[in-house]
This record gives structure tokens, sequence and C-alpha cells, in this order.
């Protein structure tokens, strides 16, 4: 291999990277260093929960042939008015998340069993949804804001002012479990990382060279450690960034561990050649949009807890946001293609591109020209580079 | 010199990393058919790719001399507009369109914004009748079965004007009374003065049609073969693409003992899926033992891969009636899931359609049908998994640079390599192979036969769907000749010939004919 392949090819796999790394440096330096300001960096991760959340909820539906759900930002809203209701009726809090998160999985279903059993395309159902449930919504709050008082749920779920872990050590200017967190999570990589390494040398499988993996372990620890600090010289770990981590890990697993993730993929890749394979294809759509009703109950939950109120217009262009952020983190519009990292990436190059213009002061309609442009430019890359392999 | 239409001189054309096309030379006299023949990867399509122009002038170096001119081709168009027209080996027809629209998309008839359909159809009519085709032309493509298909293939491209046919592989997908009526239809446009240029790995075929035999190997031209001067014998010919003598086309199966019957089914009935009045199988009734190759031979569409699919797991049909008893116990396949645990397999005969993730590597596609046998708990094994596709390769000698490879990457020999792999690692008793060796070359062709071998030494059955004649008499214990969806003969090895089944179909048709009088 020459150094211009090795090069190519470096660019070529870590290309979200690379642009994550640019679009943040170029903001950096518009904005003179303010979007790396701890504040701006918790606002990226409490505004955008909804979009990490629905987006991985979302690759599973893309997977399995580039089919999206248009349906998630209807739900989100009406699972969060179905939320805003009981809480006011004074319902245990706890009760109430579950009953959401259950209302999600009954949507899912009723939309999974038309597209995996009846065969009626995923876009007409969750183009139906998306009325229906928008609808519903504007029915049941009679087209008005009910605001969310239950403080102990804005609190755990929210993204605002006070939604924090508490800093169980009381570090005076850094908040200390928030350092202990970050350092425990670093350790934890490298602790698999290593084994890992050693259960591949035990069975005789080819292992990346030491240095490289001597190199990404050094830049993936000295990154977490920056946002670390950084979220500890604010005020610590936003409450809405667990939520997000546990989605991010479980559904990580899921897609690359586990013979449902393995299905997902294969059906995008060859429906017929997964059918005969032996492999239940419709039970495997059904799991796609059932528990893409799932996440986007949760992202409802996360949703009313940050803006403390349900409105019947919440969640409008949030499938756009969840689909833009699954495309431009490298998933195929073809399926078989795509992973819940990449997906994050797309979805935080988004985020950042949002709030560094902000912080520029651009026009809001703008960065929507911006936006859009940068998902077409995402598109064509992918495009573009596969024709070159092929 | 001798009239040549097409000369291609000093032909070199490099892809990143090989050479696929080097320093070939090759003549096409005017009014004759030219064979090209070669194992898969010898070049052959590369080298009519470039005489298209889809591998645009400058990108390869020699000269393409046409006609007494020197072509520069930069698009298939271009190479249209001179009478060059290259008939694909996969159809390149719209299903859901007519005859007549098919033979002029992208050469309407009529002005811009307003298509001349009367025009289009009487065209299209004059040259189906060329063809033989008594069909109208406003019948669907998806009508119509893959022979005629292929002949509204062939009236497209003399619609065009074509005065240079280019046929890749005409018959991969024919039966014998199809292809036959194909090479007669060249033979008669070459009595007109047509000249044709015809790939293919058929080999009596090429013999029969061809007035000169070019073959390549490794991107060159080893040697023309010219009728009436040299030998157009199956073995010289051969000879010629593999380099060297293959003795037995067939490897023998030494001492492998046949025992009980392991399948049996009786009385299956099959409806289509979609005209659910038409009886695709009607009471067919077979057995296989253990130990044994069965080999199901008949035309194209009686029924064959239908009858495995019906069986397997109902993977095609409705209304489907009748018992299949695995080891003397009857059992109730309801999906293909059911039919892998109950011992069987399918090995489809459409590897990239409906066979391989083209886009996966070799471990995914490896072991996509016993994910089980690699995941604890639902949690896969990613470094058993490796070793497991690891094994497979080495086993079936796989060429790959490695099981990370994509298989959308490797020749077609070798993704029939990865299917078995697929199927093996399942671990069944009975696999039905359904032309287990369409397209791929001889040399691999060879070594799929000796996995079938190793495979019955195992003590497993295998149940082999070919319309290759000469194969199913070369491999097969006994077989079984299927024709309309019934079962019209069944022969054992030493009774069977080429002769005797193609007599059996023959009567069977019409017989059917007398009834329906």
């Amino acid at each position: 291999m020459t150094t211009k392949t090795k090069i190519l090819n470096f660019v070529q796999k870590y290309t979200m990277i690379i642009a994550l790394v640019l679009v943040t440096a170029f903001f950096t330096w518009r904005t003179g260093g303010k979007i790396l300001m701890p504040q701006n960096i918790t606002n990226i991760i409490s505004q955008n929960a909804y979009v990490f959340v629905l987006a991985t909820g979302m690759l599973c539906c893309i997977l399995t042939g580039g089919n999206i759900d248009l349906s998630v930002g209807s739900v989100v809203c009406f699972v969060g008015t179905i939320g805003a209701v009981l809480m006011n009726k004074n319902l245990n809090m706890w009760l109430a998340v579950i009953i959401m998160l259950l209302v999600g999985v009954a949507i899912g279903a009723w939309q999974a069993f038309w597209i995996a059993y009846v065969k009626v395309p995923p876009f007409i159902t969750t183009l139906a949804g998306m009325l229906i449930f928008r609808g519903l919504s504007n029915v049941v709050l009679e087209g008005k804001t009910m605001a969310v008082t239950n403080e102990a749920f804005v609190k755990i779920f929210g993204g605002g002012a006070d939604c924090y872990v508490p800093d169980l050590f009381n570090g005076s200017n850094l908040n200390l479990l928030c350092l202990i967190v970050g350092i425990i999570a670093c350790l934890l990589y490298l602790f698999f990382t290593v084994r890992n390494i050693a259960a591949r040398k035990r069975t005789g499988l080819e292992t990346d060279a030491a240095y490289k993996v001597a190199v990404k372990s050094v830049i993936i620890v000295a990154v977490v450690m920056f946002f670390t600090v950084r979220l500890a010289q604010y005020k610590g770990l936003p409450m809405a960034l667990i939520w997000v981590a546990a989605v991010i890990l479980i559904y990580t697993y899921i897609t690359s561990k586990t013979t449902v993730g393995r299905y997902l993929y294969a059906i995008g890749g060859n429906e017929t050649a997964t059918k005969l394979s032996g492999i239940n294809t419709k039970s495997i759509y059904f799991f796609a949009y059932t528990n893409m009703g799932f996440l986007a109950g949760l992202a409802g939950i996360l949703t009313i807890a940050r803006l403390t109120s349900a409105q019947p217009t919440y969640g409008q262009n949030y499938e756009m946001d969840a689909i833009g952020s699954c495309f431009i983190g490298g998933a195929s519009a073809y399926g078989g293609v795509g992973t819940v990292p990449g997906v994050i990436i797309g979805a935080l190059l988004m985020g950042i591109i949002n709030i560094g213009m902000s912080i520029m002061g651009v026009d809001a309609n703008y960065q929507k020209v911006v936006k859009g442009l940068v998902l077409l430019a995402a598109v064509i890359f992918d495009v573009v580079s596969k024709k070159k392999n092929g | 010199m001798a009239d040549n239409i097409l000369e291609m001189r000093g032909i070199t054309k490099e892809f990143p990393a090989v050479k696929a096309l080097d320093n070939v030379n090759f003549a096409v006299k005017r009014g004759s058919i030219h064979a090209l023949v070669g194992e898969n990867g010898a070049g052959k399509s590369t080298l009519m790719n470039v005489l298209s122009g889809l591998y645009p002038y400058g990108t390869y170096t020699g000269d393409i001399v046409y006609e007494g001119e020197v072509c520069r081709f930069s698009k298939i168009k271009d190479s249209e507009n001179k009478g060059i027209v290259i008939i694909h080996q996969e159809l390149a027809l719209v299903p859901y369109m007519s005859i007549g629209e098919n033979m002029f998309l992208g050469n309407e008839q009529g002005r811009k914004f307003a298509i001349d359909w009367g025009k289009t159809h009487a065209e299209a009519t004059k040259y189906l009748k060329i063809v033989g085709l008594a069909e109208p032309s406003t019948t669907l493509i998806k009508d119509i079965g893959v022979g005629k298909q292929q002949m509204v293939e062939i009236a497209k491209a003399l619609a065009k004007n074509a005065r240079l046919l280019v046929l890749d592989e005409p018959t991969s997908s024919l039966n014998e009374a199809d292809s036959q009526a194909l090479l007669d239809l060249l033979l008669e446009f070459k009595k007109q003065g047509m000249s044709s240029i015809i790939i293919s790995h058929k080999i009596n075929e090429v013999a029969y049609v061809a007035d000169d035999i070019t073959i390549l190997r490794d991107g060159k031209t080893i040697e023309t073969l010219t009728k009436g001067k040299d030998d157009f014998s199956e073995e010289r010919i051969i000879r010629g693409m593999v380099g060297r003598e293959i003795e037995d086309r067939f490897p023998k199966r030494h001492g492998v003992k046949i025992g009980d019957v392991s399948l049996e089914v009786e009385h299956w009935n099959v409806y289509h899926p979609i005209y659910t009045e038409k009886k695709v199988i009607d009471d067919v009734s077979f057995s296989v033992r253990s130990g044994e190759v069965v080999g199901f031979s008949g035309l194209m569409g009686a029924g064959r891969t239908e009858l495995a699919m019906s069986i397997f797991g109902r993977s095609y049909g409705t209304s489907i009636s009748g018992t299949v008893k695995i080891h003397g116990k009857e059992v109730k396949l309801h999906s293909p899931r059911q039919a892998i645990e109950a011992g069987l397999a399918y090995v489809t005969e459409d590897r990239k359609g409906s066979g391989l993730i083209l886009s996966n590597p070799l471990t995914v596609n490896t072991t996509l049908a016993n994910l089980h046998g690699v995941t604890v708990r639902g949690v896969i094994d990613r470094d058993k998994e490796l070793s497991v596709a690891e094994q497979y390769r080495k086993k079936l000698s796989t060429k790959t640079p490695s099981v990370m490879q994509n298989v959308g990457n490797l020749s077609g020999g070798n993704q029939q390599k990865v299917l078995l792999s697929k199927w093996m690692y399942a671990e069944p008793d009975i696999l039905i192979m359904d032309e287990p060796t369409r397209g791929i070359d001889v040399g691999a062709k060879y070594e799929i036969y000796c996995i079938i071998n190793d495979l019955v030494a195992e003590g497993k059955s295998v149940i082999m769907i070919s319309s290759e004649l000469p194969e199913v008499l070369g491999m097969c214990d006994r077989i079984y000749v299927l024709n309309e969806g019934r079962i019209v003969g069944e022969f054992d090895q030493e009774e069977a010939s080429q002769e005797k089944i193609m007599a059996r179909i023959i009567s069977s048709d019409s017989a059917e004919k007398e009834k329906e009088q």
C-alpha cells in the first residue's frame, strides 16, 4: 500500500470524526472559543438529547432497508401530552413514566403490525401515524399548553437549570462526581480494550498493531477527560446525559453483538437471503418499529421534562432531525449499513452546527439552509465514495 | 488479408492492482460467428466492455478497428450508433412495460415529446417476426418466459440496426430447447450476413455455432481455432481454457454407501402464489437416500425450483398439500426455520438475489443460517464467528484476501463456495442444491463436484437441480425428470442418457397436448 492509499483509507474510515473535528475547530475560531465553554457543551447535550435517542431508534428502522419512521415527532408529542395530563392529576411520577413508555411501545407495535405483517409500506404507515398522533395530541390538550409541575420529574429527566446529578462529594469549584465518573469510564474503556486483545491473541486471531491501539486509546481518553473537566467546571453531569448514554451503550451493544442486531443488518443487505436462511424477517421488522415507538416514548419524556410543559406543537420536525442524523452519520439509504456511534456523531455534528451558528448569531432561516446542505453533502460523499470502490 | 468487420489490436486494460487484459488480439470475420471462451476472470467481459465504450477510449491501450477505421468510443451510445450492440448476461428489460416499449426504450419512436405508439408497435412487430416470436408487442415482459425475453433482447438489438451482435452468455438461463432455438436464430442471421460474437461457458453450444473460437486465459489471447482447420472437440477447447487436460470432468465417488431413505415426499401439490388457479406442482412423490446424489432434470419452468422451495418451509406457492417424511417421520415444515431444524438446506440458484448478502463479509454470510452456533444467549461471539468462517474458507479453499472481505468482491465460483459454507455450517442432513454450478468456470465446477462428493461420503443426501444434462448424468446416482410440474421419468445412473431424458420430456409434452384436444 502506498502512502497515498493509506491516507485515503484513513480519511474514508474516519470521515465523520474528521468532519466533527473540523467543524468544531471552525466554530471555536468563529466564536472565539465560546462553543467550548462549559455551559455550551452542557447545552449541546441537553438540547439534543431527544435527537440522540430518536436517531438511535431510527437507525434500527433504516438498517432494515432504508425504511424511515415519519411519525416519531407526533408520537413524542402525544406521549408527552399523556404524561402531562397524568401528572396534572397527581399520579405518581414513576407510574406516569411507565405508562408513557408503554404508550410509546403500544403505538410502535400498532404501526409495526401493519408494516411487518400486512406489508403496508413504512412510509405510508408512519405518515398516517404522523397525522393521527399530532391530531390526537391537539384533541387531548384542546390546543392549549399544559404545564408539567412535578419538580422531581423535571429534575430527573429534564435538561434545565437544575437538572444535574448532585455532587455527592461536594467539590468546591469542580464537580468531583463528574470527574470520577469520567475517570471510571476511561478505565473501563482501557480494561475492555486490553481484555479484547488478550482474547483475540489466545484464539490466535490477528490483532491491530500495538501503536495503533495505543494512539487510539490516548486520543479517546484525552477527549473524554477534556469534556469531563468542562462539565465538571459547570454544574456537573446533566441528567439528560445519563439517559442518552444509557441508550447509546445499550443500542450499540444490541446492534453490534446480538442476533437481533445482526438480523437488522442482514435484512437490509438481502431480505430474501435472510428469509431463506430461516430468519423470521417479519418479527425483525416488528421489533424495529416497536422499538422506535419505545424510544419515541423516552424522547417524549425527555422533551416535556426539559420544556416543563406539553404543547400540541412539540416534536415537530423531530423525525427529520433523527433521519438527518442517521444519514449524516453514515447510514445507507438502502439499508444494511450504519452504526450507533456513527449516528451519534452525525447527531452531534448537527447539534454543534446548530449551537455554533446560534452563538454566531446566524439567522434561523440560514441555519436551516446550512443544515440542509450538510445533509446533502454527507449523502453525496457516501454515494460517490461507494462508486469509486465498486 | 481476410475481410474483418472488427479487429482489436494489442488491447491492454489495467485496473488498480490487476491487469485484466494483456495485449489481447482479436479479429472477427465479416458474416461469421466468433466465440469467445475462457474461465471466469479470463477477461471476456472486460474485452467486450472495452469494445462497447463502457470503458471509454483512453482508459485502455491498443486499437479498435471497426469497418476499417480506428474507433474511439467514449460511451456505449457511440458504439451502438456504429451498429455494435451488446446483449448482456443479465437481461435488462422492465417487467411492467410491454415488449414494444422495452424494445424502443432509449430509442423512442416519433418525436421527443410525442411518442408515436403506432410506429413503435409496428416496428416492434416487424422485428419480433424476424426472431420468430408470435407474441403481440403489447404483452408485458413479466408475462413471457425467460427464453422469449432473450428473444426480445435480440429483437431490440436488431431494432438498433445491429451489424455486429455481441451476446454475453445468452443461454445461461435458458433450457435446452430455447437455447437450441436461439443458436439456430444466430445461424440464420449469419446466412443474412450478420456478424456475431458469442461468449459462452457451454462448450458444446460454442462448437455447434461458431466459425472461430478465440480462447482467453488470464487476460491473454491463448489461441484462435478455426472451423474446418482445427479440432473443435470439448477436450481440445477445455485444454486451451484451463491450460491443462481435465481427464475427468466429474470426480469419481469411491465407496460411498447408499443407506436408508432420508427424505420422502408424497403427493406434493403446489399452486401458484399469484395465479392461485394454476397448479405448479402436480402430485409429485419422490425419495432420497442418505449417501445418494439425486438429480432433478427438466426444462426451465418445469417446476424444479418451485418444488424445492415449497418443500423448504413453504417458501413458494399456496394451497400446498402432501406429506414430507424425514428419516421416516412425518414433519410439518411451515417456515424455513423449521425446515433447517429438520435437517434441510436449500442452496438457491440465485446466489446474488436470494443467497448472499453481497455487501457483507464472509463471516456474516457463513453464519447467517446458523447464527445460534456462534451465540451465547443472543450475544454473538465475534471471535468464534471469525474462526468458523476461517475454517470453512480453508475447507472449501475459497479464494479471498480475508474472511472480512465483502462477498460482493469475490468471483462467481468463490461466491458459490461461500453460499455452500453457509449451508454446510447449518449442518443439514439433506441439501437441495439448485443449479450449483451456474455461471462458474470449469475449474470451480470441478471443486463444487468434489464438495458434493465429500458431503455424501459423510452420509448426507444431496438433491441436485441442474439444467446441464451432462452434469446431472455425471454426478447423480438417480435422476428424476420433471415436466410441467409432474415427474415424468426416473432413471438410474447406468440407464440414463441425454437422449432418453429429452425423449421423456417431449413425449410427456405431446401426451399432454393430446389430452387437451
